[in-house]
């Protein structure tokens, strides 16, 4: 399973992403995620920070257990850190997969545990103000579910 | 021992990295003694439900065994993706 994970400022591109994790054929499906910051009121900025080689540990951990549930033979993971604007990514979760319930279970897997593992923080900024996005229980639950 | 602090609890202490000379036996133990440090620490660590920790980057409890050579996170529940 060929495994991309980066941290990084600049933007990522989707198909450059897909076309990177197709090119030697092994997979006959891909799933994707990308995250986007929401327009919510009158937010400004969204700032990300994280905890440089935890956050890509802990990813490494969330996509080696993705590889022991599904039959996948590519995974790309790429999360952007520092300033955003509404409407701006986020997150890329990309898996690849011979057939396509494995790409979009892992997808989700990921995404879910990535939401609740992984050591980021997000800072919005509101006029003035600013304030740390408190996490979501419902988060959580959706974690959760993988278990059983 | 090397602390590191992220987000608010980073901005509550005022710092985001320092060493710790004093042994501590594990994190509820760690965190006892950050306390008696200053306000700044009483009040980062005042509800323990807002906090998380990692040791030598893993997720980890608080009753987590620590030693000299250990690097110890303190965070906010995690908010990306």
């Amino acid at each position: 399973m060929q495994t991309r994970i980066r941290i990084q400022r600049e933007d990522f591109d989707l198909n450059r992403e897909v076309a990177d994790l197709t090119t030697d054929g092994e997979a006959g499906a891909v799933a994707s995620f990308t995250g986007h910051v929401r327009k919510e009121g009158d937010l400004s900025t969204l700032t990300l920070e994280h905890y440089p080689h935890m956050t890509e540990a802990e990813i490494a951990r969330l996509v080696a257990e993705a590889g022991t549930r599904w039959p996948l033979t590519g995974v790309t993971v790429i999360h952007r850190v520092g300033s955003l604007k509404p409407g701006d990514s986020i997150v890329l979760v990309a898996v690849a997969s011979q057939h396509r319930h494995a790409a979009f279970q892992a997808c989700e897997f990921l995404m879910d545990f990535l939401k609740t593992h992984a050591p980021f923080w997000k800072e919005e900024a509101r006029g003035a103000t600013h304030h740390w996005v408190e996490h979501r229980h419902s988060d959580d639950d959706a974690a959760k579910r993988w278990e059983s | 021992m090397n602390l590191l602090y992220f987000a608010w609890v980073r901005q509550k202490i005022g710092k985001s990295e320092e060493q710790l000379a004093t042994p501590v036996a594990d994190v509820a133990a760690l965190i006892a003694h950050l306390k008696t440090l200053g306000p700044h620490y009483a009040d980062a660590f005042a509800d323990l439900s807002r906090i998380r920790v990692a040791v030598n980057q893993r997720h980890a409890g608080l009753d987590a065994k620590l030693g000299p050579q250990d690097e110890v996170a303190f965070f906010p529940p995690v908010t990306g993706g």
